[in-house]
This record gives C-alpha cells, structure tokens and sequence, in this order.
C-alpha cells in the first residue's frame, strides 16, 4: 500500500491539510510525521507550513528535517503548502532576511505597501486574504480537472520570485503578477491553501495522490 | 481586481449546538452545527464563523469538539471567538482544525495578548474582533468607542485608534460589529466600515445589521470592507449565499461564484 507523508515540524496546524489528504486519498496511508525514516519511506511528501519563516527554516534544521525534505525533492512527488513553497527557495526577505532551504532558486520578497488594484487603482490590503484567481502558465498533470482561472484560498504577504521562470507554474494577480505556483519535475508547490479552497483545493489534492512526479 | 470580496456566514454556538434558530426548510437537525456548516459550504459560503456563546466552562471543550467534525468534511476557513484568553485556547482551537480564532474582550483587557498570539502563531490566523458603538451625538464629527459585555461596557477607547493599534500588534484581520446595529436589520454603520476600513491595511470584515442583500454589497462598495459577516439573512433561508453572491457580482462586485 502506498503512503503519504505530512512533514510535521511542530509548526501549526496539520488537522486540515490531513484531513483534506484523507478525503481524496482512497486507499492510500496518510500519515503526520517528523520521523525521517517514515518520511523517506513514503511514497509522496507534503511540505506545509504556516508562520514566520525564521522559525521555521530553524525548526527544520533542529529536527534535521531540511535535509529530508532536499532528499525528497531529489526523487519523489513532494508538495510545498504556504510557507512550504516559500521555504524552497534560496532566501526570505521576512525576518529581517531568513537563509532558506535553496532546493529552488529565487527569494522571498514582500508584498510592497501601498499596492494598487490593477483596474482599480484601490490600496490593497496585506495580507493578501481570501480567494483569488490562479492562472497556470502551462500544462502540468496537477492542473488535470482544474479550470483556469479556478479560485484558491490564499493567506500571506510575502511571496516567491523564482530565478527560473520555468518554474513559474501559475500566476495570481495582487497589485502585480506574482508566481502562486511553481514546479520543477517532481516538485510542485502552491502559495495558496488547497486543503482550504474547497472543490479546486481537493481537486489539485487528488491529483497529487496520484502524481507520479513527471511534468 | 482578482481577489474575491468574502461572504461569511456566522453561526452562533452555545454548549455544542447552534442556537438563534436556523431554520432551513429542509434541514433535520437545525442544532446541528455540523449539517449547518456543511450547507453553507454547499452554497458557496467563502468562510465559516463560529461564535462560542457558551457560559459555563465545563461545556468549553464541547466547542473543540464541533471544529474537529466541520474541519473533517468542510474545506474552507474556519474562524472561532469567543472565549479565547490565552495561548491555550488558541493552540487548543487550531489543533482542532480551525484557521483563525477571533479575540475580544481579552485583547480589551490585555492587549499584549494579541502580540504574543501573533508572534506565536503568526499573524494569519489572529482576527481582533471589535465592537464598536457610535458615541458622537448627531451634527458632530463622528466618533465610535469600544465597548465589552455585548455591547453593555464602554471602555474610553476610540475604535479606529484601537483598529490601528490591533493590527500593529499583529492582527491579520479585523471583524468590526456595529453594536448600534447588531440585530436591528438596517444595514452596516457603513461610516463606521469605512473609517476603519481606510485607517488599517488588514483586511475589514463588516458585520451587525444586515437586513437584506443590498446591505451586503454596500458593505463592499460603500462601507469598504473585504469581506461581510451576517447571520439571520442566511438561517432563516431567506436567502442563499449564493443568491448573495449573485446579486454582488450583479453590481460589479468581485465574488467567487
């Protein structure tokens, strides 16, 4: 039987994002773990995180679980969540400036202040809170039954800028294009929170469950 | 602009059960918060509030109870208030499943609460909900004070100012309840929304008066807020969210449909 694994790194709170993985996951085991030898035993990763980068770029490295989660993003299907995605990159500008785990190249930067609606012209509040619009920039199998344009839940107010543009794997508008998704082979992670987007949240969450991590 | 203006209905919840009457035609159980919530989800509602009303602290743990099962089968925001005073019941409601628990009368109290609550658990899930009353006397500029006990206690403090305070401290939302309006049906105290809605850069969610449709929409459009918060129009099926919903975007208003 197969298995997947939620990176537990006393961060927040895994109730949802479990049980939103158990919902779409059929037979297969879903587990909260830290372990690392049931981690890298399972067969797909999901890296979530919510909070500040600091602590948990340095939660990750007291458990060791950095290095698990650069074993993972070598060889299996691994999904980022939140500060999940932002902490895959090369450096955070939150914290005062927050060293991160460099599996993909790029910062962290925040939302400016005193951002404006693109049509509008209203100041946007931050953080960047509710439904917005995700729009992919190519064919990837995660976006398998989702529509462009499909709403996600999103809560946050810095976000990634990828050195790659192929790695761009959505775009969200929030005073400017900023990247809501990115995907390198086997990686691919979200800015927004599937386990909170309802139907286009379980969407992409099943088809996670049956990503065999090719793009 | 992309990003959808919220409707989130609010359900009040005392020992377990939803009170202040929910009547779906065609609901079995209309206590049942579980069943309501589910509803909500099935119409669109963008996030879910609930409200522990409950007095006794022996029926508290109920609470953690109801957001265990709504967050096993709802996939969409949940914020709980009321009640919530220290690190503990924070950390007891997130683990249960919610995504954000609003504070009060504690962040009135103790407003280092909200700071602490903040660094803790981050800013995204720390909602200060404020009720406000208006206390300037008619042909005066308008001022509005804080007030506890449901609207029973003046406090002294200016409501914009507290806003501003709140969200230095590290709110990530702020639900603002007209306490002149809570219940009447009237409509939103849109000056009140707005002034408070332009002083902060979180997000503004109205809530207190909403009597039909079109005060929703004024929430957004004249009131300035994010997002709008109502109860009776949804319990007693009057209306739908999604009839709601329908009607904002009639007006030009960004909604997740």
């Amino acid at each position: 039987m197969s298995s997947i694994a939620i990176i537990d790194y006393g961060m927040g709170n895994l109730h949802s994002i479990a049980k939103a993985i158990e919902h779409v996951a059929g037979k297969q085991r879903v587990v909260v773990s830290s372990d690392h030898p049931t981690i890298l035993a399972a067969d797909r990763v999901v890296f979530p995180g919510v909070g500040a980068i600091r602590d948990c770029i340095a939660e990750l490295k007291k458990t060791g679980l950095d290095d698990v989660i650069r074993e993972v993003a070598q060889q299996r299907p691994l999904l980022g969540v939140c500060l999940g995605l932002q902490a895959l990159f090369d450096e955070s500008e939150e914290n005062d400036g927050t060293a991160c785990l460099g599996i993909l190249p790029g910062r962290v930067v925040r939302f400016p202040r005193g951002l404006q609606g693109v049509d509008t012209g209203i100041s946007l509040k931050i953080p960047h809170m509710g439904w917005n619009r995700v729009t992919p920039t190519h064919e990837h199998p995660m976006w398998s039954g989702i529509p462009s344009g499909s709403r996600f839940y999103f809560v946050h107010s810095y976000h990634a800028v990828p050195a790659r543009r192929e790695d761009i794997a959505a775009t969200t508008e929030y005073g400017h294009q900023f990247a809501s998704v990115v995907a390198h082979d086997n990686l691919f992670a979200a800015q927004f929170h599937p386990e909170k987007s309802q139907h286009a949240g379980l969407q992409l969450l099943e088809n996670f469950v049956a990503w065999n991590g090719d793009s | 602009m992309a990003l959808a203006k919220r409707i989130i209905p609010c359900l009040d919840v005392d020992a377990g059960r939803v009170v202040k009457g929910v009547q779906f035609v065609d609901i079995r159980d209309a206590g049942d918060p579980v069943e309501i919530a589910r509803r909500y989800d099935e119409q669109g509602a963008d996030e879910l509030t609930f409200l522990d009303i409950t007095a006794s602290s022996d029926q508290r743990e109920t609470m953690v109870h109801v957001v265990e099962q709504v967050a096993g089968e709802v996939f969409i925001p949940l914020t709980v208030g009321g009640g919530i005073r220290e690190v503990g019941d924070i950390r007891r409601m997130l683990n249960a499943g919610a995504d954000k628990v609003g504070i009060n009368t504690a962040a009135v109290f103790n407003p280092e609460f909200v700071k602490e609550a903040a660094q803790r658990f981050g800013s995204q899930c720390i909602v200060v909900a404020i009720d406000a009353k208006r206390t300037s006397a008619e042909g005066e500029p308008p001022k509005w004070e804080i007030f506890t006990h449901g609207g029973r206690k003046p406090t002294g403090i200016d409501a914009i100012e507290w806003a501003q305070r709140m969200t230095a401290y590290g709110a990530g939302e702020i639900l603002l309840t007209s306490m002149d309006r809570d219940g009447t049906r009237d409509g939103f105290d849109l000056e009140l929304t707005r002034a408070v809605s332009d002083a902060v850069d979180v997000p503004v969610i109205a809530s207190g008066g909403v009597g039909n449709l079109q005060h929703l929409a004024d929430g957004v459009t004249l009131g300035h807020a994010d997002a709008v918060l109502a109860a009776s129009i949804f319990h007693f099926g009057e209306h739908t969210v999604g009839e709601a919903k329908q009607y904002m975007a009639q007006q030009g208003i960004e909604v997740r449909l």
